[in-house]
């Protein structure tokens, strides 16, 4: 009894001093990071999105993180103190913090709450993702066509939709580029461990693979590229220091101009719950620079792939296409549904292994 | 089996550097243990070592000042819990655990400057043309330096606690601290080296990590590594040849279970992902299960604290 009534006391409070903040303090804005922000990939790109949100509004705003937050019910906790602290607006930047921000954000209706990348939403819960298998069928494309050995290879994090739509579009478009290319995939369930990244990249070649593409936030496959002498690409963010080779081109993310607009929605008042899902058009999804070490020609291909896609012209789930057990996914030119694409948990034709469950 | 496109001694010998940075914390730990401390900071001075390692390397351009930066750097801290520990009796379990707190606060701190740098190069030992050889060559006669440095500490600390007579001193002073007091042995003298050297070691293997293994510096690199340390001291029961079995244990089902995803053998993921863990405890489980034995094997006074008034 006495505990609930504490509880209920403090719910009271903070709700009470989230009133007040409203009228006369800075909004608070707070993030939750499941790396440390010196990662140089994902972490670091989402930082950066606060400080792009602290650039522009100064001192009305006020900004807290806390980094490396396990997915997970730890991560309900971190939330919790969070909110308790006076947040206004919270983002959680990762897919397993789905749950838990959901559960949090119950017991919080004042707060606002966006998550990265997952696809459950509230009243006062947003999403938000980048369609970085955009980008992906781009760095597939240079991938298929600067192999030697015809074997690429695949550093994956966790099996979850994004992950998945990242392999397809990757091996979609390796294949287009060269009809001999044959993908490995390895799980090494973890966004986050350096060491463990380089070895799975050693791993893969050793197999003989000599383009390593990663779904993993550290710099730590690039090192091992350079020492083996081929080619990777960088992910979440520039990974500039690797240029011009292994690093011969990367996927940025950039959440800036989002978070800037979210954070100006609860200023202004009018934050709504919404699902936003931006790709290589509006910016939220960058290709960094293809470097010298990709043929002429090659890097013409690949941009000429990139403004298409931007256009909207080209999206890289345009049948026909097969899953992998062969049954019918998409006929000739019928485009997949956003729908589908979130929820994505099959191959595509022609890639070898399992889904984990 | 068909194991495709797998090469067994590239396999070996990578699974040889997978497991170094986790023996050479293994090894420091177990000589603390040994003399009766218990230090769950492992992890914090693992990675206190890969940032001074790296910071010295980097500004240096010499990987062997690099090391060397390490085991200091390590060592500070490990004499900051000996201090607490030993000298002022704090309770070792919590300052061990803030010791690995503080270990990741600091480090981060003083890798500010260095995210995204790349060290120089720590090149592989070349034998004059035996590191050609078939085999034995990737194997025997072409690692990093410090994975014969790991391995001939197995040898050094088994033999130390065998044959030496500081080495007996220590693990009696580990077993029975009144008894070694009595005798007129330092224990706080004795636990101070024990707990340096360990400090050293875990240095020694972070650096392995941010130099070699990556080779950069990210905040949380050592991601859990000092852990698994800690865990295989105590399934090896406490000694030398069984620490080192069961790093390599570890370090190689981690690699084979990579290559096998690399060479697309259908083995469920899943199972590959938790074969590290779970063949590492069941083979040293399996080893230590004599029942007499394994109740000598842990130190008696380990992670007791010890006052000379008492």
């Amino acid at each position: 009894m006495k505990k609930r009534t504490f509880l209920a006391a403090t719910l009271a409070a903070t709700m009470a001093t989230g009133a007040f903040a409203d009228g006369h303090e800075p909004v608070k804005v707070g993030f939750i990071y499941v790396g440390p922000i010196g990662d140089g990939g994902w972490t670091y790109e989402h930082h950066q999105g606060l400080l792009a949100v602290e650039a522009e509004f100064g001192d009305k705003v006020e900004t807290v993180y806390q980094e490396n937050v396990p997915e997970g019910a730890d991560a309900e906790r971190a939330l919790t103190q969070m909110a308790l602290q006076g947040a206004d607006i919270i983002f959680t930047t990762s897919f397993g913090y789905m749950d838990p921000t959901i559960n949090v954000a119950q017991k919080f209706p004042d707060v606002k709450f966006e998550h990265a990348t997952g696809y459950k939403r509230a009243d006062n819960v947003s999403t938000y993702s980048a369609r970085f298998y955009e980008g992906r069928a781009v760095q597939g494309h240079i991938a298929g066509r600067m192999t030697k050995t015809n074997k690429i290879g695949y550093i994956a994090s966790f099996p979850i939709p994004e992950v998945i739509r990242g392999i397809n579009s990757t091996y979609i478009h390796a294949k287009k580029a060269n009809p001999d290319v044959e993908m490995n995939v390895i799980w090494v369930y973890t966004w986050f461990d350096p060491a463990k990244e380089a070895d799975a990249a050693k791993a893969l070649i050793d197999n003989g693979i000599d383009v390593v593409l990663q779904h993993t936030d550290s710099t730590a496959p690039q090192a091992a590229a350079a020492e083996a002498g081929v080619i990777s690409f960088g992910q979440a963010s520039d990974m500039a220091e690797y240029k011009p080779a292994p690093r011969v081109s990367s996927i940025i993310d950039n959440w800036g101009p989002y978070y800037i607009q979210r954070v100006r929605a609860v200023m202004d008042g009018s934050w709504e719950s919404v699902d936003t899902w931006d790709g290589i058009g509006p910016g939220m999804v960058e290709i960094g620079e293809i470097t010298d070490a990709v043929p002429a020609d090659v890097k013409a291909e690949a941009e000429a792939l990139r403004d298409s896609i931007a256009a909207g012209e080209y999206s890289p789930f345009t049948g026909p296409l097969n899953k992998q057990d062969g049954s019918a996914w998409l006929a000739e030119g019928e485009v997949a549904d956003d729908g589908t694409l979130a929820g994505m948990g099959f191959y595509v034709e022609g890639i070898t292994g399992e889904i984990p469950n | 089996m068909d194991f495709g496109s797998i090469n067994p001694v590239l396999l070996i010998a990578s699974l040889m550097v997978a497991s170094t940075p986790i023996l050479l914390a293994a090894m420091g730990e177990l000589m603390v243990e040994k003399s009766g401390v218990l230090n769950l900071g492992v992890e914090g001075m693992m990675i206190v070592g890969a940032i001074s390692g790296f910071i010295v390397a980097v500004e240096t351009g010499s990987p062997a000042l690099g090391f060397v930066a390490a085991a200091a750097g390590a060592t500070v801290m490990a004499l900051l819990f000996a201090v607490l520990t030993q000298v002022f009796l704090s309770n070792q379990v919590a300052t061990g655990l803030g010791l690995t707190l503080f270990g990741l606060g600091v480090s981060s701190l003083m890798g500010q400057g260095y995210v995204g740098i790349r060290p120089p190069a720590s090149p592989r030992m070349e034998f004059f043309g035996l590191s050609d050889l078939p085999v034995v060559g990737p194997i025997v006669f072409n690692q990093h330096p410090m994975v014969y440095v790991s391995l001939a500490l197995v040898a050094g600390v088994w033999w130390y606690f065998r044959s030496t007579r500081s080495g007996l001193i220590l693990r009696a002073v580990g077993e029975s601290h009144e008894a070694a007091h009595a005798l007129g042995y330092s224990v706080l003298g004795t636990r101070f080296a024990a707990i340096a050297f360990g400090g050293a070691c875990a240095g020694l293997g972070g650096a392995f990590l941010s130099l070699v293994i990556v080779p950069q510096w990210t905040e949380g690199m050592t991601a859990g590594r000092g852990w698994i340390a800690l865990a295989i001291v105590v399934f090896a029961s406490w000694r030398a040849w069984r620490v080192l079995l069961g790093a390599y244990l570890f370090g190689g089902v981690t690699v084979l279970q990579l290559n096998l995803q690399a060479a697309g053998i259908a083995i469920p993921v899943e199972l590959l992902s938790m074969s590290p863990y779970l063949i590492t405890i069941l083979v040293l489980v399996i080893i230590s299960s004599d029942k007499r034995r394994a109740a000598a094997s842990a130190p008696a006074s380990l992670g007791r604290p010890f006052h000379a008034s008492s």
